[in-house]
């Protein structure tokens, strides 16, 4: 089961407005994406650190998706330096180490690491219908809203159907090889999966015309901002204008 | 016979999925205000394919439909049809796409040119109607599978239907959740069809039953006693026979 481990909990995060919230994510990643001093990058990585705080996430949670994304960011470390061309920092046998291939992996892991964070703790701290909602009260295009809401809301269906599936196969005693019974079980699987889902897909249209349905959404949801929400946005302008000059009086 | 009362009128409708023998054939059927149907048949004898002929989801290779009086042929006329007819689906997953409980039933009556607060307030009064009042944020795919049919039904009356096309609604119900819409389809004043093979179900809340048979609609409401062989889920709990 998909869970949202992060949505429910009472800190001041989670009670600021959403739309806020996504603003100032997608701000803050923007210029933390951006930057290439590092000054600014490790100051961008306190802040994340601070908002994760504040929105009181459990850290063992936060730690786990960070381990998943680290992983990925232990591949660059592997290659990266030793492929890049570029004054030799050490030498690993007859492989040279290159200065500029390990600053550019540790930029690489402050900015993914500080943009993680800050997306975990404001982004991952609504349910996604509240996101969907919230970008369809910033305007952001109707097909992509409910292109996310609905995607989000027949995932579990298609989950459903796919343990039932592999449960079916699982009871008749298939345990999976490496021979060609193994790979066919599997597309057949797989191939069900998307006969059924194109299947509910009509279904589910179908429905919907039922209900008068025709072509156009709309959103129930109304948002306002508080005090409280104004003061969060005082801080994060703050925040991305002071990474900004951070980095362009480093940058001169 | 009272033409004004009839509100559903069907006179053979054939239809034929590709490379499949025919579904309906010439099928014909009359539903007057007020009946409460009974709709049997054995698994793939058109049932459903029915409902969604009178929908207008799929249309019929022949045959002519009236609805309240008015024959509907294109897409603009069957519009205004699903207006006044609900059809609830067999599987409420179907049924339900919004995220949450209160914008699905507020989907309809939202699509009917409804204000924001009016269809919120249509949406709350029938969730409230089926005692789902507390539901409205609730997160439509973490509900239990009676909770699911029955926030279906809501979505469905939230429209204000005159008629109700109901395809197996006690597909996978437990008893207490039956007996709820048992108790919803009798308090309501509405004319229906019920697509059901239980037949304790249809008994209790139907005037008459058809059968479907080989894409056809038998009409035969002559009542025939016979003797039959039951068992009683509850054991040696007394029970009456009517």
């Amino acid at each position: 089961m998909i869970e949202e481990p992060f949505a429910s909990g009472n800190s001041l995060i989670h009670g600021l407005d959403p739309r806020l919230k996504i603003i100032s994510a997608a701000l803050f990643s923007f210029v933390v994406a951006l930057s290439w001093e590092f000054p600014t990058l490790l100051m961008a990585l306190v802040f994340s650190f601070l908002l994760t705080g504040v929105a009181k996430l459990k850290v063992s949670r936060v730690a786990t998706r960070l381990a998943v994304v680290n992983g990925l960011i232990l591949f660059f470390w592997a290659l990266v330096p030793l492929t890049f061309k570029g004054e030799p920092l050490f030498y690993l046998g007859p492989l040279a180490v290159a200065r500029e291939g390990v600053t550019l992996c540790a930029r690489i892991t402050l900015k993914s690491n500080a943009i993680l964070l800050t997306v975990i703790s404001l982004i991952a701290t609504m349910p996604i219908a509240t996101v969907g909602h919230a970008m369809s009260r910033l305007q952001f295009p109707q097909k992509i809203v409910h292109l996310l809401l609905l995607t989000y809301r027949y995932i579990f269906v298609i989950e459903q159907e796919y343990r039932r599936l592999s449960r079916s196969a699982k009871v008749r005693a298939f345990r999976p090889h490496t021979n060609v019974h193994t790979y066919r079980t599997y597309a057949y699987l797989i191939g069900m999966l998307f006969v059924r889902a194109s299947e509910r897909a009509k279904r589910v249209h179908q429905a919907m015309i039922c209900r008068g349905f025709q072509g156009k959404f709309y959103c129930l949801y109304d948002f306002s901002m508080s005090r409280l929400d104004w003061a969060f946005s005082i801080i994060m302008a703050g925040a991305v204008f002071g990474l900004g000059i951070l980095e362009w009086t480093k940058a001169v | 016979m009272d033409q004004s009362s009839l509100v559903i009128n069907l006179s053979d409708i054939s239809f034929t999925y590709p490379d499949s023998r025919p579904v309906l054939n010439k099928v014909n059927l009359q539903v007057r205000k007020g009946e409460r149907l009974g709709l049997i048949g054995p698994n793939g004898s058109g049932k459903t394919t029915l409902f969604h002929v009178i929908m207008g989801l799929l249309k019929p290779s022949s045959g002519n439909i009236e609805i309240f009086g008015r024959p509907v042929k294109e897409e603009k006329d069957f519009r205004s049809v699903r207006e006044k007819i609900g059809l609830l689906f067999q599987d409420a997953d179907d049924q339900l796409f919004s995220p949450t409980v209160l914008e699905d039933v507020a989907f309809g009556p939202l699509n009917l040119g409804k204000s924001q607060d009016k269809a919120r307030d249509i949406a709350c009064k029938t969730l409230d109607l089926l005692g789902l009042s507390g539901f409205e944020d609730r997160i439509t795919y973490k509900l239990s599978g009676g909770e699911k049919k029955l926030v279906s039904l809501a979505t469905v009356l939230a429209m204000g239907p005159e008629i109700l096309l109901l395809d197996e609604p006690t597909g996978g119900l437990d008893e207490a959740t039956k007996t709820k819409l048992m108790e919803v389809l009798k308090s309501l004043d509405l004319t229906y069809i019920l697509i059901s093979h239980e037949m304790d179900f249809l008994w209790q809340t139907t005037d008459c039953m058809y059968a479907m048979q080989n894409g056809e609609v038998v009409t035969d409401d002559e009542i025939c006693l016979h003797p039959h062989y039951h068992r009683h889920p509850h054991g040696s709990a007394p029970h009456k026979h009517e």
